[in-house]
C-alpha cells in the first residue's frame, strides 16, 4: 500500500459509519478508561513540555552570554599601570582560545563607574584599576594556564571570568531540556500501552460481536474501524480535556524574573503554545496507532 | 456453487466424517439429515468457510476455502445467506439492525429502506422490527435470522435447523419460504432432523435428502 493510499484509508476509517459504529456496543469501562488517560498524560505533557521548552531558553540566553566575555583587572600603582596593561595585551595576544583583548578607554570606564560616583568622577587621577575586555573564542581559552602566565608576567592582573561558572547550570539546563523531551516520548509510550490494553479489553469483551459481525461477511478492517474510531475519538477528547486545564495552569504560572533574567518564569511564550496544541493530534494518532495494531491483532487470532 | 472434494474435518480428536465428496449445483434443494453429532453443523461450517476442511478440498464459487484469506472469505459469505442453528444475533441491536447487519458490513446500509420492511413483512415480523433478539420467541428469532440470510439476496442458502424450536405450522411456513427463495433460483441446503418437514417439502419441491452417519455422507432411501 502506498503512503497515499495508507492515508486515504485511515482517513475513510475515521470517517466512519453510524451504523458500524452502533453494531459495537458501547463499553462504558474502556470509554472512561481512555478518555481519563488521555486527559491525565496530556496534562504531565504539558508540564513537562513547559519544562523542557524553558530549560531550552535558559541553556540558550546563558550560553550566549558565555560565549562574550570576561575581564581582566589591572591594579597597579600609578607609574607601572600603563606598562601592565600593555604586558597584560601581549600575554593575552599569544594566548590560544582568546579571540581579541582591548582595554577600555577612560570614557568607557567612567561610564561603567557613573551609576555608582557620577559622571564627572576624575578616572585619570584615581587609583582605578583598568579594564581590558577579553573575547573568547568558541572553544574558550584554558583559565588556570592563563592564570599562571598573568602571575608571572603582570603581578597586578586578576582573572574574572564571571560568566563560566554558568556553564554546569547551561549544561544541566540542556540536559533538562533533553530529559523533557525524553519524558515527552515515554508519555506518549505509556498512553499508546494503556489505550492498547484497554482496546483488547473492549475486544475481548466484544468477542461474541465480532463473531457475528464476521457471520455475515464483515472484513477485519470493518471491524476494526468501529473500534479504531471510537478510541481515537475519546483519545482526542481526553487530551483536549487535559491540554485545556493544564495549559490553563501554566498560564497562570506567576512571572518570575530574578536576577535580571537569569532565571526565567516557568511556561510558554509565543510559539511554543502550539506545541501544546499539537498533543491532542499526538495523542490521537497514537490511539489510532495503538488501537489499529491491537484490532488487527486479535482479529488475525481469531480467525 | 459450493463443491466438497473427499472433504474431512476433525476437531483434534478423531475425523468426524472423511470422504465427504458433495456438489451443490445452481438451483439445487438439498436436505442434510443424521443424528446429533455427526457433523451436520460442521459441514455447513466449511461450507461458509468458517472452518477450513482437514483434509480434502472445499470449493465455494470455483475458489478453494484453503487458499482465501479473511478477507475474500468476508467477500465470499456474502454471496451465502447463513441460518444459523443459535441465530447469533447482536443483542443490543433491534431485530431491525440485525436484519440489515449484512447490508451495513458491506457498506450498503442506505439500500436497507427499499427492502427491510418488505423483508420484514414477508418473515412477519413487522410487528417485532423494534424489540431487541432476546425478546423476541425462538420461531421469530429463526425467522429474523431466515430474514437476515436472504437480505443480500445471496445465490446460496444455508439453514441449519431452522425449524429447530418452532411448532409444526410455524415450520411449514419457514419451509414454504425457503421453497420460493428456491424457485426464485438460489440454492438451498438445509440440515435438519425433522422428517416430517423433509416429507413436505418433498411434496412441493424435487429435493435431494443426504443423510451423514457413521463419518460418511450418503444419499438416504427415498422412502425415509
Ligand atoms: N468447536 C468444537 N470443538 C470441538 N468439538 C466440537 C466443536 N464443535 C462441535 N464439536 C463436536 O463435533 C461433533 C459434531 O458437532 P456438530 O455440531 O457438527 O453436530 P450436528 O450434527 O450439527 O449435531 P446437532 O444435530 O445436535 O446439531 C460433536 O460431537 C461436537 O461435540
Ligand atoms: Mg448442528
Amino acid at each position: 500500500m502506498s503512503l497515499r493510499e495508507r492515508i486515504g484509508s485511515s482517513v475513510a476509517l475515521l470517517a466512519g459509519d453510524k451504523q458500524a459504529d452502533r453494531a459495537v456496543p458501547p463499553t462504558g469501562f474502556t470509554a472512561r478508561l481512555t478518555v481519563f488517560t488521555s486527559a491525565a498524560m496530556a496534562f504531565l505533557a504539558v508540564f513537562v513540555l513547559a519544562l523542557s521548552l524553558t530549560a531550552g531558553r535558559v541553556a540558550d540566553r546563558w550560553t550566549e552570554q558565555l560565549a562574550q566575555t570576561s575581564t581582566l583587572r589591572i591594579s597597579a600603582p600609578d607609574g607601572q599601570i600603563d606598562a601592565q596593561v600593555r604586558a597584560a595585551l601581549r600575554v593575552l595576544e599569544t594566548t590560544p582560545g582568546v579571540a581579541g583583548a582591548r582595554a577600555l578607554s577612560d570614557e568607557e570606564q567612567r561610564a561603567l563607574l557613573a551609576p555608582w560616583f557620577g559622571p564627572d568622577l576624575p578616572v585619570e587621577s584615581l587609583p582605578i584599576p583598568r579594564l581590558i575586555e577579553i573575547t573568547e573564542t568558541d572553544g574558550g581559552y584554558d583559565t588556570t594556564g592563563l592564570r599562571a602566565r598573568l602571575q608571572a608576567e603582570v603581578p597586578g592582573a586578576l582573572l574574572d571570568d564571571h560568566a563560566r561558572w554558568r556553564a554546569p547550570l547551561v549544561k544541566a539546563a540542556e540536559r533538562l531540556r533533553a530529559l523533557g523531551f525524553a519524558a515527552v516520548i515515554l508519555i506518549a509510550g505509556a498512553t499508546a500501552a494503556m489505550i492498547t490494553l484497554a482496546a483488547q479489553a473492549a475486544l475481548a469483551a466484544n468477542a461474541q460481536v465480532i463473531r457475528v459481525m464476521r457471520l455475515v461477511g464483515a472484513k477485519d478492517s470493518y471491524i476494526a474501524g468501529a473500534f479504531v474510531r471510537r478510541f481515537t475519538l475519546r483519545a482526542f477528547f481526553g487530551s483536549t480535556v487535559g491540554v485545556a486545564v493544564s495549559g490553563v495552569a501554566v498560564w497562570l504560572l506567576p512571572e518570575l524574573d530574578v536576577a535580571g533574567g537569569i532565571l526565567e518564569g516557568i511556561g510558554l511564550s509565543g510559539a511554543e503554545w502550539l506545541w501544546i496544541a499539537a498533543i491532542p493530534i499526538l495523542a490521537s494518532v497514537v490511539a489510532f496507532a495503538a488501537t489499529r495494531a491491537a484490532a488487527l491483532r486479535t482479529l488475525g487470532r481469531h480467525s | 456453487m459450493i463443491e466438497l472434494e473427499r472433504a474431512a474435518y476433525s476437531y483434534g480428536g478423531g475425523e468426524l466424517f472423511t470422504d465427504v465428496t458433495l456438489t451443490l449445483a445452481p438451483g439445487s434443494f438439498h436436505f442434510l439429515t443424521g443424528p446429533s453429532g455427526a457433523g451436520k453443523t460442521t459441514l455447513l461450517k466449511l461450507c461458509y468457510g468458517e472452518l477450513i476442511a482437514t483434509a480434502g478440498h472445499v470449493r465455494l464459487f470455483g475458489e478453494n476455502t484453503r487458499k482465501m484469506d479473511r478477507d475474500r472469505i468476508a467477500m465470499n459469505r456474502r454471496r451465502i445467506g447463513v441460518v444459523h442453528q443459535d441465530c447469533q444475533f447482536l443483542d443490543h441491536l433491534p431485530i431491525s439492525e440485525n436484519v440489515a447487519l449484512p447490508l451495513t458490513v458491506a457498506g450498503r446500509s442506505e439500500e436497507a429502506d427499499a427492502y427491510l420492511g418488505e423483508l420484514l413483512a414477508w418473515v412477519g415480523l413487522t410487528r417485532q422490527a423494534q424489540q431487541l433478539p432476546p425478546e423476541l420467541s425462538g420461531g421469530e428469532r429463526q425467522r429474523a435470522a431466515l430474514a437476515r440470510a436472504i437480505i443480500l439476496s445471496p445465490d446460496v442458502i444455508l439453514a441449519d435447523e431452522p425449524t429447530g424450536n418452532i411448532d409444526w405450522e410455524m415450520s411449514q411456513r419457514l419451509l414454504s419460504l425457503l421453497v420460493e427463495l428456491n424457485k426464485l433460483g438460489k440454492t438451498v441446503l438445509v440440515a435438519t432432523h425433522d422428517m416430517a418437514l423433509i416429507r413436505a417439502a418433498k411434496a412441493q419441491i424435487s429435493a435431494r435428502v443426504l443423510r451423514l452417519k457413521d463419518r460418511k455422507i450418503q444419499a438416504a432411501e427415498v422412502d425415509l
